[in-house]
């Protein structure tokens, strides 16, 4: 089937490239807590890719069951975990760099 | 072929994260770059398992990720709290 | 008994499942010994009456697959954003830290919701309380979107929790 492995390897190859920009990211951004979002690249389409593209690889086999397993899982704990920082980091007393230019008179910072 | 240079790909983002990790200003940074290692190191571990046909190896990528879900909730504990043996039931979050 | 008889057979099912996909012994021993730990584990967990009730909607099953589907979409359309935000040269972003209010009554739906808001890159829930869930966002057309109440609108809200 060269189709599927076609399809597969562009999958992989997407993957790839998405898990280089996520490094990226982390380099190019300039505090704490925009760098959790390029992190969020790399936990979500980047792994969902490559576990997606391995699956069509494997076929339907156990392997692929075990692969979807992976898939629910980093699905699940990879926000709570990232929750986790953002928390600590906050309650830590990290503060954030805010855009001055919306900051405040965008939102009701404190709507009741 | 292409998954030599998956793997390859992987190796790159975990040298970017680890390079993080080594120059990030504060803890936090460095917790989520060696969060983003740990991700990764699931994938390359999935990657090489179908890459040398030994599919039973994804067992192990499924135990590193549960291992590394549960090492950084930890860390982060111990950092908040600087020990593992109080449990952390102030009145956090309440309003 | 505190819970329907679906949360126990919805509780077996679920682990059996987990079991086989992780063993993939297909002879009759090894699924009688699977099919008697299954039952072991169920047993006590009824024993211990902490078979919970929100672990597996199972009446919910058309809801979820629809805000997957919705969550899926949205994941996608986020990390095409921040990548752009990533390789276009100079400072385009503008970071924001506020307090969104929360309309959403049960504490699953409060959870799934803050879940799905750190899932989609360029959006991270920090703090959630009762009232409210405090967001940081990359950039001020994420956070618009998200003050626009879409996403909350989306997350199921009746769960048929028990009281307990």
């Amino acid at each position: 089937m060269l189709f599927i492995e076609i399809i597969s390897w562009l999958f992989i190859v997407a993957g790839a490239l998405l898990g280089i920009a996520g490094g990226i990211g982390i380099h190019r951004f300039p505090d704490f807590y925009s760098r959790l979002h390029a992190v969020g690249i790399t936990d979500t389409l980047c792994a969902a890719m490559f576990l997606v593209g391995l699956c069509m690889q494997t076929g339907v086999s156990i392997a692929s069951l075990k692969l979807m397993l992976i898939f629910i899982f980093l699905f699940f704990s990879s926000p709570t975990a990232t929750h986790a920082l953002a928390n600590a980091a906050l309650l830590g007393g990290l503060k954030p760099e805010l855009d001055e230019e919306y900051h405040g008179h965008c939102f009701d910072r404190h709507p009741d | 072929m292409i998954f030599t240079a998956a793997a390859f790909a992987i190796l790159v983002t975990i040298a970017l994260a680890l390079a993080r990790a080594l120059m990030g200003p504060t803890l936090y940074d460095r917790i989520l770059a060696v969060n983003m290692v740990g991700t990764k190191t699931v994938l390359l571990i999935a990657v090489f398992a179908v890459l040398s046909g030994r599919t039973d190896m994804i067992d192990i990528a499924l135990m590193y990720a549960l291992i590394n879900f549960i090492g950084v909730v930890a860390v982060l504990k111990l950092v908040e709290q600087g020990n593992f043996h109080t449990s952390g039931d102030d009145d956090r979050g309440q309003p | 008994m505190k819970y329907p008889v679906k949360h126990i057979i919805s509780l077996g099912v679920l682990l059996f499942t987990l079991w086989l996909c992780l063993s993939g012994q297909l002879n009759a021993l090894m699924i009688s010994l699977g099919l008697a730990s299954t039952i072991a584990i169920v047993a006590i967990t009824h024993r211990m009456d902490c078979i919970d009730h929100e672990t597996y909607p199972a009446h919910m099953n058309l809801l979820l697959l629809r805000f997957w589907l919705f969550l899926a979409r949205e994941i996608v359309v986020a990390n095409i954003d921040v990548i752009k935000r990533i390789f276009k040269p100079g400072k385009n972003i503008s970071p924001q830290l506020f307090e969104l209010p929360l309309t959403l009554k049960s504490d699953v739906s409060r959870v799934i919701y803050a879940n799905a808001i750190t899932l989609t890159p360029g959006t991270v829930s920090a703090n959630l309380d009762r009232k409210t869930v405090t967001v940081h966002t990359l950039s001020i057309e994420a956070a618009q979107d998200l003050s626009s109440g879409r996403m909350a609108s989306a997350v199921p809200e009746d769960y048929g929790v028990v009281k307990r």
